[in-house]
């Protein structure tokens, strides 16, 4: 029983502190998952246009795709809490001295690094796309661009989606490193509660189940999304044989 | 100049070192319904995949009008408005409905209002008799019907010329029908075309003129009760002969 009022004593005196945290997660993660991925959206249609025929666009699209490639590797090769820690302090000692505000520096580090896997996850949705998409598009006129905007990427996200919420459960939890820059987010505050009040164990599994909570909501809200984005699994036909007014809606189990 | 709509001209197309296509020579009229056959991996497919730009040719011309189009100052999108394709696979865009199918062209590529291409789209649909169909996703539509309404997106172009790429090979036999029912309707109100095809019964009794192809080359071609009724060519007669039999 010790326990239980432990465990209510934390939630009943540090709720705000823990609310605050949840809201800085929330948002950074949010925000960094939506920036990573119109990173990756924008590198992957680069990525993946096709070659021009005017050399000077040719050798730049080359030295696009090699800065881009670096970055994906470079992001995705090494730990988020370093990242982290080159970042910000790098941008101190550049400035000698100047240290930028710690949640903006929150939303850079994890949009950057989210881009990077966002780059590889978009990619592999646009080269999964049947090649005959394309050639459907290009063989009534349409250009590459107009293809990519109204054919490609629309599956493309209705593809990827998947990926995305999996990226977004990552970065609610993986923003916890953060703290190692002293940005506000709830690991920041489950530290914070910890050495006011000694009990460790009540603390952390407090926020342990914070984060299940997020994460599990979140999960559910996108698998929704996901199922609105099939889009209507029922369709109507209009007239019949007898009669040409009649519409017969047809439901999926039908079929 | 002449009348020829298409003309090919010492077309010549290579894969690395396999040659398909060798030094094609072709031309097609208006209102001519030309049908290709021949054997699986003749080059068929290709040279009217060429006639699309979809494939580069290695060399030689491809002319519409007169005017060669693998030259750089032809606006390739524009010239595709003009020439159509219906693929074997259908190639229907997956996340539109029917009728979104026909119109995302017209509005992309001749810049026509929502409302005019809606009610071009919908002219085209009743033709292909996919009317009552016209919500329906590609995923809800039977093979037969998903071919239907790539006609109608072809020709909701308005093109002058429709390529057609064995498009009844990925169907049911019981749906090949309605298919080759509005390919021989519009055969008939005039449009030019170019079938590439398996169906012996529509390049015999629907095209004005047929072609043979083996190995990359034209052995043959003719008015087609000629070319069936006697062929010259030896390979031609070996084709026809195996599957006549069938």
């Amino acid at each position: 029983m010790e326990f239980f009022k432990d465990v209510i004593g934390i939630l009943v005196k540090y709720y705000p502190q823990l609310l605050k945290g949840v809201g800085n997660t929330l948002l950074i993660s949010l925000i960094g998952t939506v920036a990573g991925l119109v990173i990756g959206l924008l590198t992957g249609i680069i990525r993946t246009a096709p070659k021009s025929k005017n050399p000077v666009l040719k050798a730049l699209h080359k030295i696009v795709n090699a800065i881009i490639a670096v970055y994906v590797e470079i992001f995705r090769g090494t730990p988020m809490m370093v990242q982290a820690m080159v970042i910000y302090w790098g941008y101190a000692f550049a400035t000698g001295g100047n240290t930028l505000p710690l949640i903006p520096s929150g939303l850079i580090i994890v949009s950057i690094n989210t881009g990077a896997y966002m780059a590889e996850i978009v990619r592999g949705g646009i080269i999964s796309i049947d090649r005959g998409q394309f050639e459907g598009a290009m063989s009534i006129g349409m250009t590459h661009s107009q293809t990519m905007m109204k054919v490609i990427i629309p599956q493309v996200m209705r593809n990827i989606l998947p990926s995305i919420s999996n990226e977004f459960v990552i970065n609610i939890k993986d923003t916890s490193v953060l703290n190692v820059i002293g940005v506000t987010e709830l690991y920041f505050f489950a530290g914070v509660i910890k050495k006011s009040t000694f009990q460790t164990f009540q603390t952390y599994l407090i926020v342990c189940v914070i984060y299940f909570i997020l994460t599990f909501t979140i999960t559910r809200i996108l698998r929704y999304v996901e199922k609105r984005l099939d889009g209507n699994e029922n369709y109507t036909v209009f007239g019949s044989q007898s009669n040409s007014e009649a519409e017969i809606h047809i439901k999926k189990e039908d079929m | 100049m002449s009348d020829n709509v298409i003309e090919l001209v010492h077309l010549q197309k290579q894969f690395g070192d396999h040659s398909v296509l060798k030094d094609i020579n072709l031309s097609v009229k208006k209102g001519e319904v030309l049908s290709i056959i021949g054997a699986s991996g003749s080059g068929k497919s290709t040279m009217l995949r060429c006639i699309n730009q979809l494939e580069t040719p290695t060399s030689g011309q491809i002319l519409y009008h007169g005017k060669d189009i693998t030259s750089k100052d032809i606006k390739i999108t524009q010239y595709r408005t003009k020439v159509g394709m219906v693929f074997q696979s259908f190639n229907l865009f997956n996340n539109m409905t029917a009728i979104d199918n026909c119109i995302v062209g017209q509005v992309s590529a001749l810049k026509r209002s929502k409302s005019e291409a809606k009610e071009v789209a919908m002219k085209y649909l009743k033709k292909v008799g996919m009317e009552p169909f016209i919500n329906a996703r590609p995923s809800q539509l039977s093979g037969g019907q998903k071919q239907r309404v790539a006609i109608a997106r072809a020709l909701a172009m308005e093109p002058e010329v429709l390529l057609f790429d064995e498009p009844t090979s990925a169907l049911d036999p019981q749906m090949v029908g309605e298919v080759l029912e509005v390919m021989t309707k519009l055969a008939k109100e005039g449009l030019t075309m170019i079938v590439v095809t398996h169906e012996m019964a529509f390049a015999r009794d629907v095209s004005t003129h047929v072609v043979f192809m083996a190995d990359g080359v034209i052995c043959e071609q003719g008015a087609p009760h000629e070319l069936f009724a006697n062929p010259k060519n030896e390979k031609t007669r070996e084709f026809l002969s195996r599957f006549l039999a069938k």
